[in-house]
């Protein structure tokens, strides 16, 4: 019989930053805050590790999206791994942690430090446009690659491309605001019982029907916020697991999907995202079901991905998501499938795909406080918006 | 045909870089054509050009105008000033052009009223200079009752 990789990987440490908008401290030291709270979190000391990976490496053109890369992360922390990596491309925010799984059960490394830092607000706070789609501290008189078959039409912004989706979903499907703004009001509803999130003052429905709009039908609290943050996590195979302070966490099973959308290239009537792909490949490696889930932390750079992921794990049938979200009662704490429980990347703050992992960690660990969903100990993770991952997590 | 529309007031906008597989896409405008990759092996259209046919493999994928016609498959109107001056509301659509099912462009829609815009609307094209580029735009079709 075939072994997973994932299967061979316990998540045993993880760590975060203050969020800041934007933070005092500097985006290296943001990271090694987050680093060394994992590494200590998974019993070991920075000898120990022998894996680091990145998501997307160092993007060194001020606009604080990736401020951080393996090698000044690897010297700031005084780390000597065998295994380095990081990637723009691929799996996007899951993309690291899926090469942490490989590199780890190909017997390349034991225990692998993966991180995540953004800068965002501060490199806003300086230039406004630094958020713009190859933004940077100055704007590049042309664009290449995927991005510029989007900038020449001033979709400048994930906004405006993640806007044309929702439109066809409504569409489609009949989907309303009301409905949409639903996740949005329960990730404030989350926020508010995490004291490291952002935005922390609850919205109402009519809040959100009254907040601007950005590129319809998405609205201003559609979309996350930019921040100043650094995640980490520790990565360990299953036989160095040490003795520490937190059950190891299984990975029962990953997923994976990948298109053209991030080269340009768009199929399908734009209801749906390849996460469908990922949503697949995951439950067919596991003998679970989405209704074994605890929890969901799913990716939500805008809402309506969220609906959209949803539906891609199946735990939605086509267009069903929206109905299932409306009024926040099935996604709030004590529903049957409590969503973003860290308010995600909406009030939390983007800390790009790692905040979620991060909060699945804190529930399997019964670390989430006020915002504990009792008896946790299976949930799901989903991250990515043009290259899409997925892990099962238990404690089982 | 010159189907070129201006913008006299608008701040100028990034541009796509330009290299031998998208120069055809982003310049055909200068003739007044669109010009879509297609597979000379298969004849399948695809878009974003690239070297190769993506369906059949074949090496020999040629610019090829077409009716520069579609319908609005879907689209989203921006309300949000990305950059100072950026002149908005505008619409952002994906055209699924009348040579193939699935053949989107991505592309603002212009010369009407942006909530005169809407799904299946049927559009062509026109083409908007900056420097040396012709960037592709759509239009509603004259006398359709969009």
């Amino acid at each position: 019989m075939t072994t997973h990789p994932e299967k061979l990987v316990r998540i045993t440490g993880a760590g975060q930053s203050e969020v800041g908008r934007p933070s005092k401290r500097s985006a290296l030291a943001l990271t090694t805050d987050a680093c060394a709270a994992a590494i200590a979190s998974a019993g070991l000391t920075p000898a120990d590790i022998d894996g680091l990976v990145t998501y997307p490496g160092l993007i060194a053109n001020g606009d604080g999206m990736s401020p951080v890369g393996s090698t000044e992360a690897m010297l700031a922390l005084g780390l000597q791994p065998t295994w380095v990596a990081s990637s723009t491309e691929g799996h996007a925010h899951m993309g690291a942690i899926i090469q942490a799984i490989s590199a780890i059960a190909s017997g390349l490394c034991r225990h692998v430090l993966v991180f995540r830092t953004v800068a965002q607000a501060s490199a806003r706070a300086e230039v406004s446009h630094a958020g713009i789609i190859g933004g940077g501290r100055t704007v590049a008189p042309r664009t290449w690659g995927g991005m510029s078959w989007l900038v020449p039409y001033n979709a400048l912004s994930a906004a405006t491309l993640y806007g044309l989706y929702g439109n066809a979903y409504f569409r489609k499907y009949g989907a309303r605001s009301e409905q949409l703004g639903a996740i949005a009001v329960n990730s404030r509803a989350m926020a508010a019982l995490n004291p490291n999130a952002i935005y922390r003052k609850p919205i109402t429905i009519d809040d959100y029907l009254a907040s601007r709009l950005i590129s319809d039908p998405l609205r201003l609290y559609d979309c996350d916020t930019h921040i100043d943050g650094s995640t980490a996590l520790v990565l360990s195979h299953r036989d160095a697991v040490r003795e520490g302070p937190n059950v190891p966490i299984r990975i029962e099973a990953m997923g994976m999907g990948i298109s053209g959308f991030g080269v340009g290239l768009h199929t399908g009537d734009f209801t749906e995202m390849p996460a469908r792909r990922a949503g697949d490949m995951l439950w067919s490696r596991t003998d679970l079901t989405p209704k074994d889930l605890d929890f969901a932390q799913i990716y939500d750079g805008f809402s309506i991905l969220t609906l959209m992921w949803l539906e891609a794990l199946s735990i939605c049938g086509p267009g069903e998501a929206a109905a299932f979200v409306e009024g926040g009662s099935r996604i709030g704490l004590t529903g049957e499938l409590p969503l973003n429980t860290s308010g995600g990347q909406l009030s939390a703050g983007r800390f790009h795909g790692y905040g979620h992992t991060y909060e699945a960690c804190l529930q399997l660990w019964n670390k989430g406080g006020a915002r504990q969903v009792q008896g946790a100990r299976t949930g799901v993770v989903s991250n990515g918006g043009f290259g899409y991952g997925c892990l099962l997590l238990t404690t089982d | 045909m010159r189907n070129w529309i201006d913008e006299p007031d608008a701040p100028a906008r990034i541009l796509p870089g330009l290299d031998d597989i998208n120069r055809p896409y982003w310049t055909g405008g200068a003739d007044g054509k669109l010009l879509i990759a297609r597979c000379a092996s298969c004849g399948t259209y695809q878009h974003p050009p690239f070297s190769r046919c993506a369906s059949c493999g074949g090496a020999d994928v040629v610019p090829t105008p077409v009716s520069g016609r579609g319908r609005i498959k879907s689209f989203t109107v921006n309300r949000q000033q990305w950059m100072p001056d950026l002149p908005v509301p505008f619409v952002f659509a994906a055209v699924e052009l009348d040579e193939q099912v699935g053949l989107y462009v991505l592309a603002n829609v212009v010369g009407c009223p942006v909530e005169a815009v809407d799904f299946d609307m049927p559009v062509e094209v026109c083409f908007l200079q900056q420097e040396d580029v012709f960037l592709p735009m759509f239009t509603p079709v004259s006398g359709s009752d969009a």
